[in-house]
């Protein structure tokens, strides 16, 4: 595991001509970089802590809120331009649970597993989503639609159990509803494009 | 601002309020703002306009006034028509209204009914003990104030405190008056909190090898840790959300104490309404000069910065809060030294909990002895709890210290709903323990429920009806501590691994006696051998649940008593382990 974390990391991200994630054609790291208006987000958050080490989690942040997920480009980048080791930016974007190295899908929903939700019966209205969507908590529908997700705690526990549908807040479902809710939902997303 | 011009401005502010003849509060707290609510606040307005009494009236969206369960909450506080004696208090010159389940539709009947009586089918009445057998200090102003104006806060004393203070005390003032006051930590384990102010004042910066960043002026730094990962408890949170200012002064007089000139405060990534609320206040108080270089004219500089967190329970911890901000992964590290003595980037660091810093301004403006007369002989002050699970009213309460726990579930929390009964409470989340229906006349303080084995903690509170399964309880926490386990130390690394085995194979009904004396080994390890808070803890509902509902474990085990080590566990290598620890 180790092992390929490092090859990967160290060698170089996109060949030259080799077609990105997201379509276009990219030719060398630096292209890459100035092509990519998201990347200023992340070198104005990076700047914003004097490029020092102190500012790595942040500079995830933004680089997860820009790209949906932290690639191995991305990663090598920040550890570049931090001066540190791509062990240490590794290892701190696996250590939290809210860094995600895989693309997701287009929609995520959260299911909240909390004290309150769970005790109120969101390991039924988990598994009610997954049996619906055919796709496991962590992953995303065949048809990259939608990333299922599983939370400790979003602090609405009043309103227990409670998911979350591209961050709007869903809250007293239950395991015979929630499929619907959130199939509506889609719909709705899919209509307005 | 010093402190005339703050007193002109609450005068103002003031005088510009009592010209409007009502003041619609909704709460756009996480909980109401997740069923529209800010939707009723524009409907309201619109409502307003059409009947041309928009100049009269005001609309403030809130932070959360605390029974969520019955949201979106709108609360109305009208003038009294007609003629009231001049000097009568200003609480008899108003009435004020409680509307729950509120809808955007509602906007028009609501403004229609506002100087005639109550829309009765919205009607939830202010008299119920949910409000009445509250005590308001940390939550004085939640659902009061529009958390994302200063002037809010300042018009009913904000920032007063920090100016006495600066003005008027010498730090070492401050942190007696601290102490005095009995005020103890609200994080959960209850350090007192002056205590731990002198010691950060008296430490020396040079005492251990530091390495503060370049651009960071500052040697001892003041942490607020707003890194609420309890699963079911969500008082910080509204405090952030709803009274971001006071938490901001709180931590601006202790930096005064201890000597700081640095703070960080630490939220969840989770909050991001938290989060924004936080950024907008220190953003308002550096403009009105109340944080940043030159606090009110006098020498003191103070500055405030937000780290978010990134989804782990263990950052919750000091030292591995402390390794987050410095921008790694949050591992805890051994103490001593402790924070106090050498903390972030190897400097003097006071770390506090959110509810614990928005204690201090009332302490220092009302004084020590106010807060040490309420509570118990060594729990001053209140207690804010998060109440949900199986009771009635799920919401934020705020409570004196020493109230019963039969008043809180049953007063307050208004029982256990569906005709069932009440079976226990869980209190301090994954480290705490459930407590039986015969401690419920055991007064709420931090030594009580230590003794019957669980914690104050954060303030989470989970009632539970005789429909829930405790060893299922046991093991979720188990479970949410195994994947919290940050893998620094072992005990805490594959201990919850194996407890969390257990028991889910006493779960599948696969377990003998042999696994609950196992079990209750491996607890006791695990609490006396893990590095930090979490591992030390993760056992506390295990031990509390085989404590008070041990025929639950022992109906679901099949083996007869005495019987050899089972399969299972020879299989983890787990009897072997214990064995050798005893």
């Amino acid at each position: 595991m180790i092992s390929t974390i490092t090859k990967t990391m160290t060698s170089t991200p996109t060949a030259p001509g080799r077609p990105t994630g997201n379509g276009a054609v990219a030719a060398t790291p630096s292209d890459r970089l100035a092509g990519d208006k998201r990347y200023k987000i992340i070198e104005a958050t990076m700047r914003r802590y004097g490029y020092q080490g102190h500012g790595l989690i942040e500079a995830l942040h933004s680089a997860q809120e820009a790209f949906g997920y932290l690639d191995d480009f991305t990663l090598k980048h920040i550890s570049r331009t931090l001066h540190l080791p791509p062990s240490k930016v590794f290892g701190v974007a696996t250590f939290y649970n809210l860094f995600t190295l895989k693309p997701q899908g287009a929609h995520t929903c959260v299911v909240c597993l909390g004290t309150a939700c769970y005790i109120k019966g969101a390991r039924e209205v988990l598994a009610a989503i997954e049996g619906e969507y055919d796709v496991k908590a962590g992953g995303t529908t065949r048809d990259s639609q939608l990333s299922l997700l599983t939370a400790r705690c979003f602090g609405s526990c009043a309103l227990a159990p409670v998911i979350t549908f591209d961050g709007e807040t869903i809250g007293k479902v239950t395991p015979t509803a929630v499929a619907q809710q959130i199939a509506q939902r889609l719909a709705a997303v899919q209509q307005a494009r | 601002m010093n402190l005339e011009e703050l007193n002109a401005t609450a005068t103002s502010e003031r005088l510009a309020r009592m010209k409007k003849r009502h003041h619609m509060y909704v709460c756009v707290g996480t909980a109401c703002q997740a069923l529209n609510s800010e939707q009723i606040a524009k409907a309201l307005q619109a409502a307003l306009k059409q009947s041309g009494q928009s100049s009269e009236v005001e609309v403030k969206c809130v932070g959360c006034p605390g029974l969520c369960s019955l949201g979106p909450l709108v609360e109305i506080e009208s003038q009294i028509n007609g003629q009231v004696a001049p000097g009568a208090a200003e609480d008899e010159r108003r009435r004020s209204v409680l509307y729950q389940f509120v809808k955007p539709e509602d906007a028009g009947e609501i403004v229609a009914h506002l100087d005639g009586e109550p829309v009765k089918r919205l009607e939830t009445p202010l008299n119920q003990p949910f409000f009445t057998r509250q005590t308001k200090i940390v939550l004085e102003h939640c659902g009061k104030i529009d958390p994302e104006r200063i002037e809010d806060y300042i018009a009913v004393g904000g920032y007063q405190a920090l100016l006495k203070v600066l003005t008027e005390m010498t730090p070492q003032q401050v942190i007696d008056e601290i102490t005095r006051s009995g005020l103890r930590g609200r994080g959960g384990a209850g350090f007192p909190t002056g205590l731990k102010w002198g010691t950060v004042a008296k430490s020396d910066p040079s005492a251990y090898p530091t390495n503060v960043p370049e651009g960071i002026q500052s040697r001892k730094f003041v942490i607020c840790n707003g890194d609420e990962g309890d699963p079911g408890a969500f008082m910080d949170r509204s405090v952030m959300e709803g009274d971001p200012h006071r938490i901001l002064e709180g931590m601006a007089i202790a930096a005064y104490a201890v000597g700081a000139n640095q703070g960080f405060i630490y939220v969840r990534a989770e909050y991001p309404l938290a989060v924004k609320r936080l950024r907008t206040a220190i953003r308002q108080a550096q403009r009105a000069g109340l944080l940043g270089s030159g606090i009110g004219g006098t020498a003191f500089s103070f500055n405030v910065d937000i780290r978010l967190g990134a989804g782990a329970f263990v950052c919750g911890e000091e030292t591995a809060l402390m390794a987050s901000i410095e921008g790694g992964r949050g591992v805890p590290r051994p103490r001593p030294p402790f924070p106090a003595e050498s903390g972030l980037w190897g400097c003097p660091t006071l770390i506090n909990n959110v509810e614990t810093l928005a204690n201090v301004p009332p302490i220092i403006l009302k004084g020590a002895a106010w807060f040490a007369s309420i509570g118990t002989e060594k729990s001053k002050g209140t207690k804010v709890f998060a109440l949900t699970g199986q009771v009635t009213n799920t919401g934020l309460i705020e409570v004196p210290m020493g109230i019963s726990l039969r008043e809180i579930v049953f007063d307050i929390g208004g029982g256990i709903p569906g005709g069932r009964q009440f079976k226990a409470v869980q209190t301090g989340g994954p480290s705490g323990g459930c407590i039986p229906a015969q401690f419920l006349d055991m007064p709420v303080d931090y030594e009580s429920l230590a003794k019957v084995g669980s914690i104050m903690g954060s303030g989470g509170m989970i009632v539970m009806d005789d429909s829930t399964d405790m060893v299922e309880v046991a093991r979720f926490f188990m479970e949410f501590c195994m994947d919290e386990s940050c893998g620094k130390c072992i005990p805490c690394r594959a201990g919850t691994v194996q407890m969390y085995r257990i028991l889910t194979k006493i779960q599948e009904g696969r377990a003998t006696r042999r696994d609950i004396q196992i079990l209750e080994e491996l607890c006791d390890m695990v609490k006396h051998t893990s590095l930090c808070g979490l591992g030390q803890s993760a056992p506390n509902p295990v031990i509390s649940t085989l404590r008070y509902f041990r025929e639950e474990y022992e109906r679901k085990v099949n083996g007869a008593q005495g019987s050899e080590v089972s399969v299972g566990s020879e299989e983890w290598g787990v009897g072997k382990l214990t064995a050798h620890s005893a």
